[in-house]
């Protein structure tokens, strides 16, 4: 386990790096931007010079650059993520949680949906491979996949909510379920869990489709199938099974697609999730809020993709091999 | 090395030494598929690179005496809010897709991607593990968020940089005629759109270097660009054209999602994300449904046909065929 150890000490220590990266390339972005954000927080209506002096003055503009990131970010390592300037008065943590847990209802059903509708697809497909059933079933997906989320909604929203009106518009409601706010019950959530699922099924089932194919032509298939088990006992114990260790990789791949998906979605359909809120916060220039959400975001983004790139080397010990003889 | 094959790796690594082109092209033509996804793709890359000439109106001609016209002789797929003729914008809007992509591409692909996948491969050491590091870092982060970002905070910096190229030069119309947002994203999309590509590049290189025509090519004393241009490179030829077709999909649904974000294409020019846009909300939807339609129906089929044409390469560059 030495190798991999090394391994994941590695990734581990590049987090923190690329994270600095990230926060010096975004802080600096935001600050060398030609429109201050000053200015929106000033508002564009009558200016007044001696308002703007003190604003700045009182949120310390005028240090140097390096300075404000340096403060920035010693308060953002404890848990202060600074002011929202859209949401006037409240701390930024104050207000991304809520949005951060709709987001988060939303991507784990989406989750959950794309791997119990893709790998049931994927397998139907390879053992009914050169019959009808294959191409039909990876084929259909296939164009979801490769319909941009944009032109995803609105076409969803055209057939489902205008010509048959069986989806309401858009938006979000809150309900209560135990004292948990649990939004996903509703109705309106059903529109976007199906956009961003769509996708990630296809995707999911090509690939579990390709597994199981190969893991059908081992010699332990045929062992199996000669000592007389039944097709539904080999499918699902010896093929599936095996079929299914690589499968976590694919996890990062859908993580990518959810955060840009996510940004989209909610924008269109007017939920207020934290992908709304980035894009709120970059057209309104809120750069304390977009340092939170960049950092935020890179950093479960990062932190989830290692450990898929982990569990890939626990449930597969063969890429050891294969990789030091190269 | 990493030892671990990560999770960003492409299905295309398990590409053997790909058949010669001929043969892969008259391979892909015996593919329904792949020639209607071919002719669909030419049909609007065509239409996109001659809007200028068949384009029936300006893509911002306005007409406020015909505003919502329906189809008619005058205006095929009728027209918008301000009389624009909606035939005219999907015409000019593929030209920017096509545009975009072909810039992204060269830039970020070719250029970039090509030659420090090239470089990695064959030179290792620490100049290999610093691409790769810098390969890893772009990987490990949201691209789509920080390219929200990079536009959303550069591009009124890139039209003041372009205004003052215009005062230095004498050369009007520039920032008019949209370069800033062009030149911005084809940045922003080249800063992470190498990364993939090199990654390809460099771990056919791997293998190839260890040939015995690069051992005598260098013991005949070529130089290390000439080992890599003239005896690496055109190996990998089909490798790269199958990674371009199947990111200019890609590209062109990026551009979309940005403009649609309102930090890619400007207002003023035209783009299938400002078509979308415009009428994307569910009152415009529901009044307008023919508006959000069409260049709704274009960017798929466009995608669409990338990901079929790029599944079939695959497919057939694919040693393990099935």
């Amino acid at each position: 386990m030495n190798g991999l150890a090394a391994y994941v000490l590695r990734r581990l220590l590049l987090v923190p790096v690329i994270l600095l990266v990230v926060s010096i390339v975004t802080f600096a972005l935001g600050r060398f931007a030609p429109s201050d954000y000053v200015d929106i927080a000033v508002g564009t209506g009558r200016r007044n010079p001696e308002a703007i002096e003190r604003i700045k003055e009182e949120r310390g503009l005028k240090d140097p650059v390096y300075e404000q990131y340096v403060r920035y970010m010693g308060k953002f390592v404890r848990g202060d993520f600074g002011q929202s300037v859209r949401y006037r008065g409240q701390d930024i943590e104050d207000v991304i949680l809520p949005k951060l847990w709709i987001t988060l209802q939303i991507n784990l059903v989406v989750l959950i949906l794309t791997f119990a509708i893709g790998l049931p697809i994927g397998i139907l497909a390879a053992v009914n491979r050169g019959s009808w059933l294959d191409p039909l079933s990876i084929g259909a997906f296939l164009v979801f996949a490769s319909v941009p989320v944009i032109v995803m909604v609105p076409l969803a929203q055209l057939i489902f909510v205008i010509w048959l009106g069986w989806l309401p518009t858009g938006g979000w409601e809150s309900r209560d379920v135990l004292g948990i706010n649990l939004g996903i019950l509703h109705t309106e959530a059903i529109l976007p869990v199906m956009v961003l699922t769509l996708p990630g099924v296809a995707g999911l089932a090509r690939y579990m489709r390709a597994q199981v194919v190969d893991v059908l032509a081992q010699d332990y298939i045929r062992t199996a199938r000669a000592k007389g088990l039944r097709e539904n006992i080999v499918v699902l114990r010896h093929v599936v099974r095996n079929a299914l260790l690589p499968i976590a990789t694919l996890l990062g791949f859908e993580l990518a697609a959810l955060v840009s998906g996510s940004i989209i979605v909610e924008t269109l359909l007017g939920i207020p999730g934290i992908g709304q809120f980035a894009f709120e916060s970059v057209t309104s220039r809120d750069y304390d809020s977009i340092m939170a959400v960049v950092l935020l975001g890179s950093a479960v983004f990062m932190i989830a993709m290692l450990v898929v790139d982990i569990s890939y080397g626990f449930i597969d010990p063969r890429i050891r091999l294969t990789d030091q003889r190269s | 090395m990493t030892t671990v094959t990560t999770s960003t790796s492409e299905p295309l690594d398990s590409l053997a030494a790909p058949p010669p082109s001929f043969r892969v092209v008259r391979r892909l033509l015996r593919r329904p598929v792949a020639v209607v996804a071919i002719l669909l793709i030419l049909f609007i890359y065509i239409i996109g690179l001659l809007a200028p000439l068949i384009a029936p109106y300006e893509f911002d001609k306005t007409d406020l005496a015909h505003t919502f016209a329906g189809p008619s002789s005058e205006h095929l797929l009728g027209t918008d809010r301000l009389g624009r003729d909606v035939l005219s914008r999907i015409m000019w809007s593929a030209q920017t897709t096509v545009i975009i992509s072909g810039l992204s591409i060269i830039a970020g692909s070719l250029i970039l991607g090509v030659s420090l996948g090239l470089i990695s491969g064959y030179v290792r050491g620490w100049v290999d593990n610093l691409i790769m590091r810098a390969a890893d870092a772009l990987q490990a982060v949201p691209t789509f968020l920080l390219l929200l970002i990079i536009n959303a905070t550069m591009k009124d910096r890139a039209r003041s940089v372009f205004t003052d190229v215009e005062d230095i030069t004498g050369i009007g119309g520039i920032v008019k005629s949209g370069a800033p947002s062009f030149f911005l994203l084809t940045i922003a999309f080249s800063i992470f759109g190498w990364v993939g590509m090199a990654r390809l590049v460099r771990s056919q290189v791997l293998s190839l270097r260890e040939a015995e025509y690069v051992t005598a090519a260098r013991a005949m004393g070529s130089s290390t660009p000439r080992v890599l241009f003239r005896h690496l490179l055109p190996q990998l030829t089909s490798l790269v054209v199958v990674t371009i077709t199947i990111t200019l999909g890609a590209v062109a649904a990026l551009e979309v999602g940005l403009t649609f974000l309102n930090v890619g294409i400007q207002e003023g020019h035209a783009s299938f994300g400002i078509m979308i846009t415009q009428y994307a909300g569910i009152t415009s939807i529901r009044a307008h449904p023919m508006l959000i339609l069409y260049p709704c129906v274009v960017v798929a089929v466009l995608v669409l046909s990338f990901n079929l044409l790029g599944d079939a390469l695959t497919d057939i560059l694919s040693p393990r065929r099935r």
